[in-house]
């Protein structure tokens, strides 16, 4: 390459792209795409293709029906053959959709992939001014000169190659994080899970049946525990957490924090004795606080590790250093209270985050009086009461008595569908856990009378619909379409009358029950709010991970070689939850099965000549990528390529504008403020002279 | 020049021309957002796409601002979320130092913002630049001996 440009002596790894004809003058062909209806519905796309044309440097302008079709592509690559164009600027959607596409593109007509410049007049333009034809136009046409101004000073660059760890962590051990491990560690990957809970599992685990089809939770998962825990390629981290993640795509450090179980895992073979000479009895969080469990505990009796685990906070050792009880039980020496945190570093080239979901906790003051009334319960906790190897031993009780219940009411969307509390969202299980709840109940207790108070049922998957009519026609379950406005308790039978609107029958009514069931919805987990900031991740408007794109990257995020599985994303059920982790999976395994990925030559590079090397880059840079080192010119700055992530925060603050930003030089963001204002009528749009300061004086 | 007293006030179709600089991660998707969710707001802005909020140096804002724009944003990720650690940071600490002198040089605080919007906050986006638009349109152009 004989460029002049100093961007081009990076050397780069891997395969050349034919340089060609990028670096000779600019020859520019301009694509304005039409994206159906969707930009030409607002903008008049001739014209923007027009104002183009007169652009100088343009050689070709052309408009496209669709321009990422095979047909728009095969246009641009036929214009950038026939008239030598050397740049090329496609007006059409955000870079963040379509950018790789007409890159790949551009490198097939035989131009450096880094010659494109994409302009947004769809989601920045037509989408938002389309009640403003002619400023949206306009606006267009500015968007496009800039585009063409940028175009014009666009140097090409090569992408690096890196080869790709053939390994893999998934951050959470709930049904997601166990297929999408399972998945990989299937196709010979190595797989690293990480799971804050002493035991895999996840919440179906603490799950009684499953809806619709009423399989037993436990005795569908425990077998994919086990395999998970068995597998050859599987590490697993459990009682750990995920303390910091550096690297890009194929090459990320994980550092895991392998917090202290008090018990030698290695060496405890989980037999419990420990736990029947324990004397302390705390309430067992598994069970939603319902049942008992020792301060040395498993969470459940199928988990996975079984490995039992010391509560500090709970411990009489921790707390006076008297009580040894269990050291003394256990034959094996398993027990170790002097044992610390231990830190462990991963090198892994892609990870999945299955982080899962927190239940909605109702409201301190809300109307449903979770937090007054003891029969007033979640459905989690319902499960617990309702599973055999629950407190209750599967036998439904309500709190205040102990006695079962002979009226249940469920009341639908507390914590969801309420933009009072911010959760705008529906939850998706809730309508399907009740009913199936409801049918269990029905099943243990048939004269159990029972009401599900409704805002819409939502019984849209698989056999849903049947599991409706079924819960209605078989088990005789009412249906109640309206919202409670107040719940009141009985003081001598702890029984609650609940208040409601009822909207089809439009009337005010009231009716007993002895045990409410709030059909609390699904929330963001507080642990996912901590991995989101370590993994970069974006949250979308309900709080959840954003994917990549709602509907042709459902699984990917913002991030190369990060994966999101389960209701990390969002809300979902336990088949939906299975095939978004196979899918992180494959998504995961195509990076790894390449053995060699490319990132984006996004980098900074610094200008020998110009630098001072006084070390404010090195200073800026939350990556410590540039080092000052001594040359035979003196001391001088310099950028280790593989930490720069190319946010440019060191180009804006270099004293001596020593160093370029690749594909957002200064010189190319000036050009583009340059005809951002160069476009503009009127007295507002010219740029301000100083002569004015002369009539002053 | 006092607020309100401007005679290009009286010229209705007073329309003021924003520069924004977005960074990729959080405000360029917020942007993106509030065209996929259609909302509407004033075609007054110019976008710049940037990696990071971090990258824009306080010499591309007075570029804007002398070739005649009439308000300029910088948008990053809300603090703590930047995509690269604390761009962000420099950001926020930039955007200090330039109000102060933007002001210094007689240009009224509303023409220049430092905005958090975050990827899932195009609702945000569009209330920015409906609000920096119309209080432009209250202040009018640059006067003239500021610039």
């Amino acid at each position: 390459m004989s460029s002049p440009e100093p961007l081009e002596e990076r050397a780069p790894e891997g395969p050349k792209t034919p340089p060609a004809k990028d670096s000779m003058t600019p020859r520019i062909g301009v694509f304005v795409c039409h994206c159906g209806s969707n930009i030409a519905g607002t903008v008049d796309v001739s014209k923007v293709r027009e104002a183009a044309e007169k652009v100088p440097g343009v050689v070709v302008a052309k408009e496209n029906k669709y321009t990422c079709s095979d047909l728009g592509q095969e246009e641009i690559i036929k214009a950038v053959k026939e008239n030598d164009v050397n740049r090329v600027v496609v007006a059409a959607c955000s870079p963040r959709m379509h950018e790789p596409t007409f890159r790949s593109c551009i490198q097939e007509a035989g131009l450096n992939p880094y010659m494109l410049q994409m302009v947004n007049v769809r989601e920045q333009c037509s989408w938002v001014h389309s009640k403003e034809k002619d400023r949206a136009t306009e606006k267009a046409v500015d968007l496009v000169r800039m585009g063409i101004a940028k175009a014009e000073k666009l140097v090409p660059l090569e992408a690096r190659e890196v080869p790709v760890e053939q390994s893999s962590l998934v951050i959470g051990g709930g049904v997601a994080g166990i297929q999408a491990a399972l998945d990989l560690a299937q196709m010979g990957f190595k797989v690293f899970v990480v799971e804050s809970e002493p035991s895999i599992g996840g919440r179906m685990a603490q799950l009684d049946k499953t809806f619709p089809t009423g399989d037993c939770a436990i005795c569908i998962l425990a077998p994919k525990m086990v395999e998970l825990a068995r597998h050859p390629n599987i590490t697993l981290l459990s009682y750990s957490e995920v303390e910091d993640v550096s690297g890009f795509i194929g090459n990320y450090s994980v550092k895991v924090r392998r917090k202290a179980r008090y018990v030698v895992e290695d060496k405890c073979v989980g037999c419990g004795v420990c736990a029947d000479a324990c004397p302390v009895k705390v309430d067992n969080k598994f069970d939603m606080g319902f049942g008992k469990r020792k301060a040395i505990y498993v969470p459940f009796p199928q988990a996975v590790p079984l490995k039992y685990t010391i509560d500090k906070d709970n411990c009489i050792h921790f707390k006076t250093g008297k009580c040894k009880a269990c050291l003394k039980a256990c034959a094996n020496e398993a027990i170790d209270h002097e044992m610390e945190d231990e830190m462990v570093e991963l090198k892994v080239g892609t990870i999945i985050c299955a982080t899962g979901f927190d239940i909605y906790v109702p409201m301190k003051r809300g109307v449903y009086k979770y937090w007054e009334y003891q029969n007033v319960i979640t459905g989690l906790e319902l499960e617990r009461l309702l599973n055999a190897s629950g407190p209750t031993g599967g036998h439904l009780i309500r709190p205040s008595d102990g006695e079962s219940p002979k009226r249940v009411a469920f009341i639908q969307c507390v914590g969801s569908r309420n933009k009072k509390i911010g959760n705008d969202y529906c939850s998706r299980v809730c309508c399907m856990y009740s009913m199936k709840n409801a049918q269990i109940i029905k099943e243990h207790e048939p004269d159990t009378e029972i009401a599900v108070y409704y805002n819409d049922i939502r019984a849209f998957g698989k056999g849903f619909e049947e599991l409706y009519h079924r819960v209605r026609e078989e088990y005789g379950i009412e249906f109640i379409r309206g919202r409670p406005a107040k719940l009141s308790e009985d003081s001598e039978t702890n029984s609650i009358t609940i208040r409601a609107e009822e909207t089809l029958l439009n009337k005010i009514t009231e009716r007993e029950f002895d045990l409410i069931v709030l059909s609390t919805g699904l929330q963001p987990s507080e642990g996912s709010k901590r991995i989101g900031k370590i993994l970069s991740l974006s949250l979308s408007p309900d709080g959840f991970f954003q994917e990549a794109h709602p509907k042709l990257r459902p699984v990917d995020t913002a991030v190369d070689g990060i994966y999101l599985a389960g209701c990390a994303q969002g809300p979902k059920d336990i088949p939906d939850s299975v095939a978004q982790a196979k899918a992180a999976a494959a998504s995961a395994a195509s990076i790894m099965a390449g053995k060699k990925v490319k990132i984006e030559p996004l980098t900074a590079s610094i200008n020998e000549e110009l630098c001072i090397g006084c070390g404010l880059c090195v200073e800026m840079c939350p990556y410590g990528a540039p080092e000052i080192v001594e040359t035979d010119n003196g001391t001088k700055a310099k950028v280790v390529e593989a930490l720069c992530h190319g946010c440019g925060t060191c180009v804006a603050a270099c004293p001596q504008k020593a160093i370029t930003a690749n594909q957002f030089t200064d010189e190319q963001i000036a050009s583009e403020i340059v005809s951002a204002l160069g476009g503009m009528e009127g007295t507002n749009g010219k740029a301000r002279k100083p002569a004015k300061k002369a009539e002053e004086a | 020049m006092e607020e309100g007293t401007n005679p290009e006030m009286e010229h209705p179709a007073f329309e003021p021309k924003i520069v924004a600089f977005c960074c990729n991660w959080c405000s360029y998707a917020g942007a993106d957002l509030a065209g996929t969710t259609r909302l509407q707001y004033p075609a007054n802005v110019r976008i710049i796409r940037v990696m990071c909020s971090g990258r824009v140096d306080p010499a591309f804002v007075l570029k804007a601002f002398s070739l005649g724009a009439d308000g300029v944003i910088v948008a990053g990720c809300h603090p703590s979320d930047c995509h690269y650690i604390n761009g962000n940071e420099k950001t926020a600490m930039r955007g200090i130092f330039l109000s102060e002198f933007l002001e210094d040089a007689g240009l009224e605080p509303q023409r220049f913002r430092v905005e958090w919007i975050a990827g899932s906050e195009g609702q945000k986006f569009a209330d920015v630049v409906k609000k920096m638009v119309a209080e432009l349109q209250t202040l009018g152009p640059i006067a003239e001996e500021s610039a």
